[in-house]
């Protein structure tokens, strides 16, 4: 070979080692059906067909976006601060912050629920857990707003939260940390003996206000409780909780909470619980807890309340049983029968399916209990068992049902979705996930009538898919039609914050019932100015209160004064009764407190303490008229 | 035609004069005319509805939106009891009605005569006073108002649409308008009628 034909060797292997990654690229957008641009396609003016709620993780709100077009529409704020609308700024909502510890105004939220009548999405709440400072949230689908917050005592960790059973009759919320019950200072191994524990809450919710309250809490082993769902149909009286580290390994999880071959899902009798309570198998425990409300045009309100009643387990047979499930499972997941309980054995080699059926027939027959901790007896993993999806994927995590038969399991490791089928445990399709997916979510697919059609993943990681944003790249929902005999990826999107779980409702359920307004005949806020000509200032000493209206295009009263160190309350009233017209209110340089944003009809409260003497100008913060910009005056702060 | 004046309605006729002040009743209840308006800004557009004795909005709130945009150009606030018509119009409403039921007592072609010329008169002096008032509406504006157009007047139309700045305005009558029409209708039918009885009468 001479050197000529050498070269031509050395840029033929350049030009098909350069090949190589495109063909990578090639080969992973394959799978996306040439018309997918068209079935995301919502044109402008049309509607999109489903509502998607997505949990913001560690944003600590909930997001809100349109299916399949996977435009956001709204993020609310839940238990995080929100600039934008003054949330845990104003003193209308501040309070809804408040807990135990203080004034907690983030947390890390996983888990939507959606409010449920006959096991059927009822477009009234959604629900939303906080990890990180035990609490659950009521949204309102009327109005979009976080109604009530509620802080469950006796707990660390509320990652199992907030799961409701099939009427909505009572959310679950289980310890992800298994901690001194009551707290207290002990040696940390003290663990591994027993000293730690954890429970599992009954919050009940109101079925005419949804307002929320602890039932009861039953103090299980010192476990990490890691997700839940409750039964349908048949199994409407259960709600089942997986569970990891039964190990009750406290250095080094990672090892030592992955040793043995199974954990456990817990399988939770609550009428039962609800039985022993009144039969007065509980006792009075410990544990303050604070409850926020905020009514409609109020103040919130937020309680401090304290203790609970407490079961034990050996108190109430019948009440609790352990199903062992392999390995380190994270979801546990209902089928829309009622029949099938999937557990997601987040290292296991196999989708362990349990047959509530099964569980019925031995529960109480010795010969098919292996052991029993503190009292809840263990049962035989063959004996409740339905099937096992043989080899499905790496990491299968959660499970959502189509209502045709079949299920799809999110894999975290192998980044897919497995499709399969129920009964025969089939797998019949593999859908890849860009990347390392978590939670998937199917129309109504927690529900006992899944509405179908769609699914998104939600995916932690997405390197190679969006423009580079620096470091930190954006988490991702990822769309699929499941509609027809093959899912198809039509779209993905990016999020906000780390979407965990969604609940999807169809658009037809909620959108002709949303608040367009506040009636302003209605508005109870004790600040309220219904007219121009109640606008008024009142001087209490040095508390100022200004009874403010916003109207388009003017406040009044617009000229304020006040002296150095006084505090100005501005109770600012939005006059306006017109649909989307909401006027802001800031304060040029105003510390602690960021911009009010006030819907029509509604009195929002902005404190503020006169600082130097100068002038300081207010404004209307939200484009309302054509005389926006002139929207605005001046306080004047006198020595 | 002094026989036809004093000539007993037929016992048919006199039941559709009775229907027509039963019916007239029902336009205490229901809007006489509307006016609705859309702007790029209400896609679901607005709507003012005029009663016999007031105004209102088609929701709650339309005509508290409608001042609030008719301020920026400076129109005066539409209230019902800023309108003095509407305090007599109820009794004028109630006049025709008693009419229709003295027919009854006093069953005369000349009495559905009366009637035709009542409403005919009604109706002209309503129609040119809404006209006024429309007028003095779109051309009394506050010379203080934020936006002025030179040689800019939003008068709405009498009858039909019209487009003024970025608002279309369109009125038309409303269901009391349409049976106040109605009963002029059946009154000349009647009359007719009996003038076709007499004739043959005569033969
Ligand atoms: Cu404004």
């Amino acid at each position: 070979m001479n050197k000529k034909s050498n070269l031509i060797l050395i840029i033929l292997g350049v030009t098909l080692f350069s090949l190589i990654p495109n063909c990578k690229k090639g080969a992973s957008t394959a799978t996306l059906a040439s018309d997918a641009a068209s079935r995301v396609y919502v044109a402008p003016g049309e509607k999109d067909e489903v509502y998607a709620f997505l949990s913001g993780g560690f944003s600590g709100q909930m997001s809100v976006y349109g299916i399949p077009s996977a435009r956001l529409f709204k993020i609310i704020p839940v238990f995080s601060v929100f600039p934008e609308n003054g949330y845990g700024f104003d003193e209308e909502t501040k309070d809804m912050l408040k807990t135990t510890h203080g004034y907690v105004p983030w947390d890390d939220s996983h888990h939507v629920e959606a409010s449920m009548t006959d096991g059927k999405q009822d477009g009234r709440w959604m629900f939303l857990n906080a990890n990180n400072t035990p609490r659950l949230a009521r949204i309102d689908l009327k109005s979009f707003e976080t109604k009530e917050i509620l802080e469950i005592p006796n707990t660390a960790g509320n990652h199992a939260s907030p799961f409701a059973t099939e009427n909505t009759e009572y959310l679950m919320a289980a310890t992800r940390f298994s901690v001194p019950v009551p707290q207290a200072s002990v040696a940390i191994d003290s663990f591994s003996k027993g000293g730690f524990k954890g429970t599992v809450t009954m919050v009940k919710v109101d079925k005419n206000t949804g307002r929320l309250s602890i039932e009861l809490q039953v103090l299980v082993p010192g476990f990490n409780y890691d997700l839940s769902h409750c039964g349908k149909k048949k199994s409407h009286d259960w709600c089942f909780f997986s569970s990891y580290n039964s190990e009750q390994a406290h250095k080094m999880l990672e090892v030592g909470a992955s040793k043995k071959d199974k954990d456990f899902i817990l399988a939770f009798n609550w009428v039962r619980a609800k039985e022993c309570k009144d039969q007065g198998k509980a006792y009075n425990f410990g544990g303050d807890y604070v409850n926020n409300f905020h009514d409609e045009n109020k103040p919130a309100v937020s309680t401090r309340l304290s203790g609970v009643k407490m079961l034990n387990p050996k108190d109430c047979p019948g009440m609790m049983y352990y199903m062992p499930t392999p390995k380190s499972p994270h979801g546990t997941d209902v089928d829309s029968t009622g029949e099938y309980i999937v557990g997601g054995g987040k290292l296991a080699s196999v989708i362990p399916v349990h047959s509530f059926s099964k569980m019925i027939e031995v529960k109480d027959k010795k010969e098919h209990h292996s052991t029993e901790i503190e009292g809840i007896p263990v049962l035989k993993y063959e004996s409740t068992l339905a099937g096992e999806v043989q080899k499905p994927c790496l990491g299968p995590l959660h499970t959502e049902f189509d209502g045709q038969g079949y299920a799809y399991t999110s894999c975290f490791v192998s980044s897919e979705v497995v499709k399969w089928k129920l009964g025969t445990w089939e797998v019949v399709q593999h859908l890849p996930a860009y990347y390392s997916v978590g939670h998937l979510s199917i129309v109504g697919g927690s529900s006992t009538e899944p509405y179908g059609k769609y699914l998104i993943a939600m995916n932690k990681i997405t390197k190679d898919r969006y423009l580079p944003v620096g470091m930190e790249l954006p988490q991702s929902a990822q769309l699929y039609d499941i509609s027809s005999g093959k899912a198809e990826l039509l779209s993905d999107f990016p999020t906000v914050g780390e979407p965990h779980y969604s609940q999807m409702i169809p658009a037809k359920l909620l959108m002709d019932k949303t608040a367009k307004l506040y009636p302003l005949e209605e508005n109870k806020h004790p600040y309220a100015t219904k007219s121009e000509n109640e606008a008024k200032i009142v001087r209490l000493g040095s508390t100022i209160h200004i009874y403010m209206t916003a109207i388009r295009s003017h406040f009044k009263p617009d000229i304020i004064e006040a002296k150095t160190g006084e505090t100005l309350y501005f109770h600012v009233t939005n006059l306006e009764q017109d649909y989307d017209i909401p006027h802001g209110f800031a304060i040029g340089g105003a510390p602690n407190m960021t911009n009010l944003l006030i819907m029509p009809g509604e009195t929002r409260t902005f404190k503020w303490v006169a600082p130097k003497p100068g002038i300081y100008p207010f404004y209307c913060t939200d484009f309302c008229s054509a005389l926006h910009q002139e929207m605005q005056q001046y306080i004047r702060v006198s020595p | 035609m002094k026989t036809l004046l004093f000539q007993t309605l037929s016992k048919r006729n006199r039941l559709l004069i009775l229907g027509v002040g039963l019916i007239l009743v029902s336009v205490f209840l229901i809007p006489i005319w509307s006016i609705s308006i859309s702007a790029p800004q209400y896609p679901e557009g607005l709507g003012m509805q005029i009663w016999i004795n007031k105004i209102t909005g088609a929701t709650p709130y339309d005509l508290k939106n409608i001042n609030l945009l008719n301020h920026y150009i400076g129109m005066q606030e539409i209230i019902s009891e800023s309108i003095p018509e509407l305090l007599f119009m109820p009794y004028v409403l109630g006049y025709l009605i008693f009419g229709a039921f003295i027919t009854e007592l006093y069953p005369k072609v000349g009495m559905a005569i009366l009637g035709i010329i009542n409403l005919i008169i009604v109706g002209l002096v309503g129609l040119s006073d809404f006209w006024r008032w429309e007028y003095n509406y779109g051309h009394n504006l506050n010379p203080d108002a934020p936006i002025i157009i030179e040689g800019m007047a939003y008068q709405p139309p009498l009858l039909g649409c019209k487009v003024m700045l970025n608002i279309t305005a369109c009125s038309y009558p409303s269901y009391g308008g349409v049976i106040l029409g109605l009963s002029l209708v059946t009154l000349v039918y009647i009359l007719w009628d009996e003038n076709r009885r007499k004739k043959s009468n005569v033969h």
